[in-house]
């Protein structure tokens, strides 16, 4: 997988060498607008739009907007970013609710790619939403879609209407038609229609979805596709949107490492907006699609925002606060890194919350082979130490370390290579809460970023910076000014790249740097 | 072009073909045709450039030629691995694993059919318990293919448990091959990958693991490769199986995952119905999607 990095992995590969060049030539522009190229066209964008896509940002980058700005390749960056975001449909779209109920949304698309599964989740997130939802099988064609569905639904909390058995048998047309009538009754206020999975080459099933469709004249006809598809998203979204005109587009299997490509194909060649993520096997692993938040993920300049709502759940303002404090005045302790990770484990899974930090994109790898168990380990460590010895770890000597490792169920080098961790971290920390170092760029390798680490990284907190303008104007500003400033709820925030919660935004290098290596990794 | 045989390349290639000489565009023409049947950008170059060089070789001018040489190009390409399946064990086991609605449980359904018409007694075990009437699904088609099921005896009970049941079944019962279903689980789930190792443990306890096929969808991508990748490196694929193929998905990125994992094609999948299977020819599936 070494040679197949994803789209982020590549253009950021890409930009790093554009970034050491002070001003861009027309020969540089095409050397870079060539390796997008083909990073689009490995993260399967579909080739047309490649074309178009890479014409256009060969275009902006070699016009005035480029070549005054301060730095270039910042710039590219930007407008890779903002070409990412017009394609995906620049705003995020909502579901659009019928003025006398019953909504009725019709799912579509190929086999297997999560229709059903799709049907519970959109089902269970109506209903938390206050909405009465019914979930309607018109799948006959598979053999048990209706019993999944029944299962499905069972696990949502919602009602299912499925009058006929499946497995072939049954008009799926007439089982649409009359859910809605159904629905009138017994006062549901949406109804989902699961469709059965068909081919766009398959002109007879396509003319059934069509009868469908017309059988309930939908809101909302959802068109759900999986983010593995290749070239074929293409000719797939064409034949569905002749044959039964979706409204919006349902992104499934976000979670696997294939990322973006489909997603620009369907969304550039059909004009439709892509209304939903989904990414997981859980009824819970399901949201809203925010186009500028995919852009800057493709872009590797992460997920910041959700992170940050996830943060600002489960993060403690106050204590966020005070532990920024903490950062500058150097009187950060392991007890109150204790504290910072077990708070971290609140927000849910790590692996899941580093993916979305802007330049983990080339740490995927890693993350994966991430064991969460590393930081019960690391807790265990700490709970060891008398409360002396979590303040000021110059305590630590051999036999208090030996005492440790015992009391741990660890080794004396688990406990050293967390103490030297620890320390390395506190200090850069202290630096970056202090607005040092970090934010200039050509400066040498941070130090403690590892080997490759530290050049890869380099580009990228450019990236976190310059891809967020545009998108996160308010980001920006907490960047702009709070980057900078050595104040003390600037970036280092909470440190660990969650400061978020503090009040600005960005994580920085360091910060994960640190993180990873808190995390033994 | 979508009708007949939309599953092939030649509609995309006829143009090209047809012309009376080999020109710039022939190779922009070409690069194209291959690129969107999901060849990839790294084999897309490798085979533009071994027929560039043949080309220059020969001093052929004749597009005739040149889809005679494409032919014989991917046809090497695909008849490198042996593709024959290896089912001589008693009982045969075989693991079958994918990503999720790749078409694991059709696929199975399918097979046992299959191995049905050869005149074997085949049994499959559902174990997977995760997914919503999965069971059902499978019970389902192990009907149709006239194969016996073994359920799991509870509900989320441990796959690896069924299985073992599963074989354990078959040994009892003198049945020729066991046909193991398995939950679809994407490759970056750490977690579902180890079970998945957990789950070839436990039925090498009780018999040798015949084969482990990873099913392949043809509409996907270049992320086809990573996900044979990290199959392999959990689950020990010893054969793929590209299914879909009746769509308009070329499935072409099979042939990097073929060159760059060493495990063959064995399986094609083209429909619904129960005789949707082949086995592999190299020749024949060169021939149709050259043309």
């Amino acid at each position: 997988m070494a040679t197949f990095g994803n789209l982020s992995d590549r253009l950021s590969e890409t930009f790093k060498n554009l970034r050491k060049k002070g001003s861009l030539s027309a020969s540089d522009v095409d050397g870079t607008v060539r390796e997008i190229r083909r990073a689009l066209l490995d993260a399967d964008v579909a080739l047309d739009v490649v074309k178009e896509f890479t014409g256009k940002v060969r275009e902006r980058a070699l016009s005035d907007e480029v070549n005054k700005a301060l730095n270039p390749a910042q710039q590219v960056v930007q407008i890779v970013n903002d070409e990412l975001v017009a394609i995906l449909g620049g705003q995020q779209r909502r579901l659009e609710f019928a003025k006398n109920p019953p909504t009725v949304i019709m799912l579509a698309g190929l086999q297997g790619a999560g229709k059903t599964t799709l049907a519970g989740k959109l089902a269970k997130w109506l209903a938390k939403d206050g909405h009465t939802p019914l979930l309607v099988a018109a799948d006959l064609q598979r053999p048990n879609a209706v019993t999944q569905l029944s299962v499905v639904a069972e696990q949502a909390g919602v009602a299912v209407y499925a009058p006929e058995p499946g497995n072939g048998v049954g008009d799926p047309v007439r089982v649409a038609r009359d859910s809605i009538a159904y629905a009138k009754t017994k006062q549901f206020d949406t109804v989902i229609v699961d469709t059965a999975g068909r081919l766009g080459v398959d002109a007879e099933l396509m003319k059934q979805a069509s009868n469908i469709r017309k059988a309930v004249n939908p809101d909302e006809v959802l068109f759900v596709i999986d983010a593995m598809i290749g070239q074929d998203a293409v000719k797939t979204a064409q034949a569905f949107q002749e044959g039964v005109d979706f409204t919006g587009v349902v992104l499934s299997k976000l979670d696997g490492d294939a990322r973006g490509g489909a997603a620009l194909s369907v969304a550039s060649v059909t004009g439709r907006p892509i209304i939903f993520a989904s990414t997981g096997e859980g009824l819970d692993d399901f949201e809203p699609f925010h186009p500028d938040r995919m852009a800057s993920r493709i872009l590797d300049l992460g997920d910041i925002l959700t992170l940050i709502e996830q943060a600002q759940q489960a993060f403690d303002e106050d204590e966020a606060r005070a532990m920024a404090e903490k950062f500058s005045t150097e009187t950060f302790t392991l007890d109150d890194f204790l504290k910072q990770m077990q708070q971290l484990r609140n927000m849910g899974s790590i692996k899941k919350m580093m993916g979305m930090l802007p330049g983990m994109g080339q740490m995927k790898q890693q993350l994966d082979s991430f064991d969460e168990r590393e930081i019960v380990r690391t807790e265990a460590i700490i709970q060891s130490m008398t409360l002396a010895e979590r303040q000021n770890s110059k305590l630590l000597n051999g036999s208090r370390r030996l005492r440790i490792a015992r009391g741990s169920g660890s080794t004396v080098t688990e406990v050293n290579a967390l103490v030297n961790r620890f320390e390395q971290a506190a200090k850069m920390m202290k630096t970056v809460a202090k607005g040092g170092v970090p934010q200039i760029p050509g400066m040498g390798p941070i130090p403690g970023a590892r080997g490759g680490g530290s050049k890869k990284q380099q580009p990228k907190k450019k990236g976190s910076k310059s891809g967020n303008p545009a998108k996160r104007a308010t980001e920006n500003a907490a960047l702009a000014s709070g980057a900078k400033p050595a104040s003390a709820g600037a970036p280092g925030g909470t440190g660990f790249g969650l400061g978020g919660a503090a009040g600005s935004a960005a994580p920085t290098e360091e910060e994960l740097a640190s993180l990873q290596k808190f995390l033994g990794r | 072009m979508a009708q007949l045989s939309s599953w092939s390349l030649s509609g995309a290639l006829k143009g090209m073909f047809s012309k009376p000489t080999i020109d710039e565009n022939t190779w922009e023409d070409l690069e194209y045709a291959l690129l969107t049947a999901d060849f990839g950008p790294d084999v897309t170059e490798a085979v533009i450039d071994d027929l560039h060089e043949k080309v220059d070789r020969y001093r052929t001018t004749d597009p005739r030629d040149l889809q005679r040489m494409l032919r014989e190009s991917l046809e090497e390409r695909l008849s490198k691995y042996d593709t024959t399946l290896k089912l001589t064990e008693r009982p045969a086991v075989v693991l079958v694993v994918g990503v999720n609605g790749v078409g694991k449980t059709t696929t199975i359904g399918k097979f046992s059919k299959f191995l049905g018409t050869y005149g074997r007694t085949v049994v499959v075990g559902a174990a997977d318990t995760f997914r919503a009437a999965a069971v059902e699904q499978l019970a389902t088609w192990a009907e149709r293919g006239g194969a016996q099921i073994v359920r799991p005896q509870q509900q989320g009970q441990d796959p690896a448990s069924v299985a073992f049941q599963t074989v354990d079944f078959a040994k009892r019962n003198g049945i020729e091959i066991v046909l193991i279903d398995t939950a679809g689980r994407l490759q970056t789930k750490g977690g579902l990958m180890d079970e998945l190792s957990k789950i070839r443990r436990v039925i090498e306890k009780q018999a040798p693991i015949s084969e482990v096929l990873l099913v392949l969808d043809a509409t996907t991508g270049q992320n086809g490769l990573a996900q044979a990748e990290a199959f392999i490196e959990h689950a020990g694929v010893t054969g793929l199986v590209l299914t879909k193929l009746d769509g308009s998905a070329k499935g072409g990125f099979v042939l990097a995952v073929q060159e760059k994992t060493g495990i063959p094609i064995k399986l094609v999948g083209q429909g619904e119905g129960i005789h949707d299977l082949t086995g592999f020819t190299p020749h024949v599936f060169a021939q149709k999607l050259v043309g």
